[in-house]
């Protein structure tokens, strides 16, 4: 093996991001937690090859990576579906599959293509990026503009050293995005009380497009207004992921992995944590539906 | 000091009491002992917002919340900064005929009284400092700035604030400080953290 192992950006797409699980316990100085939008697709893709569930990984939006292994690499993609080729260093092209261990020999491009469904793709690499830390953390937070330098065509990404175990599977049979409007549970507060008894049920019973207004930070949604019974500014607070925090447009606005720490309009509900995941999924033009989680 | 709590989702719960002096007395008791879980502590203007991880729930951090003991009265000086301002600010002549002062009174008021780090927000390192001379409780900017540079010293809505960057921002500027507040390399990152005492001191412009 290669002393040293690297992974070379040739195109990014839309945007292509390096996450980890983030920099939790911050808050207090105003640095959110950031990482990868949807962990559960991260962490997937890194206990394929028997990473650490929170080593760095490219989050890539809307396709369109092309990366080439300098040194033999195995990596894994999860989240988002999209068809994506190697070609390797004589020029043979081949499919490979999702949420599966592939290797990327010496040479090797890797290519996305736009997923067919969701946004988001991780795409990781055996041994982790070992790109500088940022606050203990190499997620790159697009609000506050913290983590590591943006991938661009030419960025060389060194790759970690393997860790000491080995992948066990080679693919992980874990259910595909579905078809059509995903239903996401809230819980209900912390500022429910702050709008009509109707604002819930509306909430609860009509879809909501994700507007082309939504990135890391959250997901302006448009659909019917939550209208407030109390009027006047709320003293910023807390936020979090999943947070449904509702300007005085009266269409909420979902938080995501780079929420501002803290916010000054009411919450009316939060989405579960499970579901903020497939939240940070839907596309923009996608409608999403909301149901009160069973206590 | 009765908080009530408010959950926030699976994970995290919000503890509202009176204002920024109780937030301030129980972020101080939380954070010196964690309860077991807790990953976050954030204080803001009346809440704290605590989120959890297994095997904390809502109802042991409510526990352990009603358990702290806040230390009453006024609060232990946890750091103390003082912060050099050239008062030049484009906003000062705004904020005088808002709060019916001079220009030099601004600069007294908000020099002469002490300011405390409430809690930060909107961006890294940003303090909401509290506390402050009540004269100087300006409304923002009826327009946002795109770029407000680094160490500009500003009002709003009873806060002041160095600008730990440059951003976007809608605040009353008044002067400007060559004080690093926000430096990833050390650490901690945040020169001004909540509980902090603060006090502004005038310089003459070069």
């Amino acid at each position: 093996m290669r002393e040293c192992r690297v992974l070379e950006v040739l195109a990014t797409g839309p945007m292509t991001t390096v996450q980890d699980l983030g920099r939790p316990g911050r808050g207090d100085l105003g640095v959110c937690r950031s990482g990868a939008a949807d962990r559960g697709a991260l962490r997937l893709a890194n206990r394929l090859l028997a990473n650490p569930e929170g080593a760095a990984a490219l989050e890539v939006t809307l396709g369109g990576l092309k990366v080439r292994a300098r040194g033999d690499l195995l990596v894994a993609l999860a989240g988002a579906p999209s068809p994506a080729t190697t070609t390797d260093a004589a020029g043979r092209t081949r499919g490979i599959g999702h949420q599966a261990v592939e290797r990327l020999p010496d040479g090797a491009t890797l290519r996305l293509g736009a997923p067919r469904r969701g946004l988001r793709t991780y795409v990781a690499v055996r041994g982790g990026l070992d790109v500088p830390e940022v606050l203990g953390s190499r997620a790159t937070d697009i609000m506050a503009g913290l983590g590591p330098e943006r991938p661009a065509p030419g960025s060389l990404l060194p790759v970690g050293p393997p860790p000491a175990g080995f992948p066990v599977v080679d693919l992980a049979p874990v259910l595909e995005l579905h078809h059509g409007e995903p239903v996401l549970q809230i819980l209900p507060g912390p500022r429910d009380d702050w709008f009509s008894e109707e604002a819930l049920k509306t909430l609860c019973s009509e879809p909501y497009e994700v507007t082309t207004d939504s990135n890391r930070v959250g997901m302006r949604l448009s659909g019917p207004r939550l209208e407030r019974v109390r009027e006047g500014e709320l003293p910023p607070e807390g936020m979090v992921p999943g947070a449904l925090q509702v300007p005085p447009s009266g269409r909420p606005t979902l938080f995501l992995a780079d929420h501002p720490v803290t916010g000054g309009y009411p919450v009316i509900a939060v989405v579960r944590t499970r579901d903020v995941d497939r939240a940070a999924q839907a596309r923009p033009g996608q409608f999403i539906r909301f149901r009160l989680a069973r206590a | 000091m009765n908080p009530a709590f408010r959950r926030c989702g699976d994970w995290a719960l919000l503890v509202e009491v009176g204002g920024v002096g109780e937030v301030l007395a129980l972020y101080d008791a939380l954070a010196a002992d964690p309860p077991r879980g807790v990953t976050d502590i954030l204080p803001a203007a009346r809440t704290l917002l605590v989120r959890f991880e297994r095997p904390a729930r809502h109802d042991t951090v409510e526990s352990a919340v009603l358990k702290a003991r806040p230390a009453s009265g006024y609060r232990p000086v946890t750091g103390e900064v003082a912060i050099p301002v050239v008062y030049d600010g484009a906003d000062l002549a705004d904020v005088a005929s808002l709060t019916g002062l001079s220009e030099r009174a601004v600069v007294e008021a908000h020099t002469t009284t002490m300011w405390t780090v409430g809690f930060s927000g909107f961006a890294p390192g940003f303090g909401y400092l509290t506390g402050g001379d009540p004269r100087l409780n300006v409304p923002r900017r009826d327009e946002s700035r795109v770029r407000v540079p680094a160490g500009s010293v500003a009002l709003a809505a009873g806060f002041s604030a160095v600008y730990p960057r440059e951003s976007p921002g809608g605040w009353q500027l008044i002067g400007r400080t060559d004080v690093t507040v926000w430096d990833v390399t050390a650490d901690p990152p945040a020169l001004l953290r909540p509980g902090m005492r603060v006090r502004f001191t005038e310089v003459r412009r070069a």
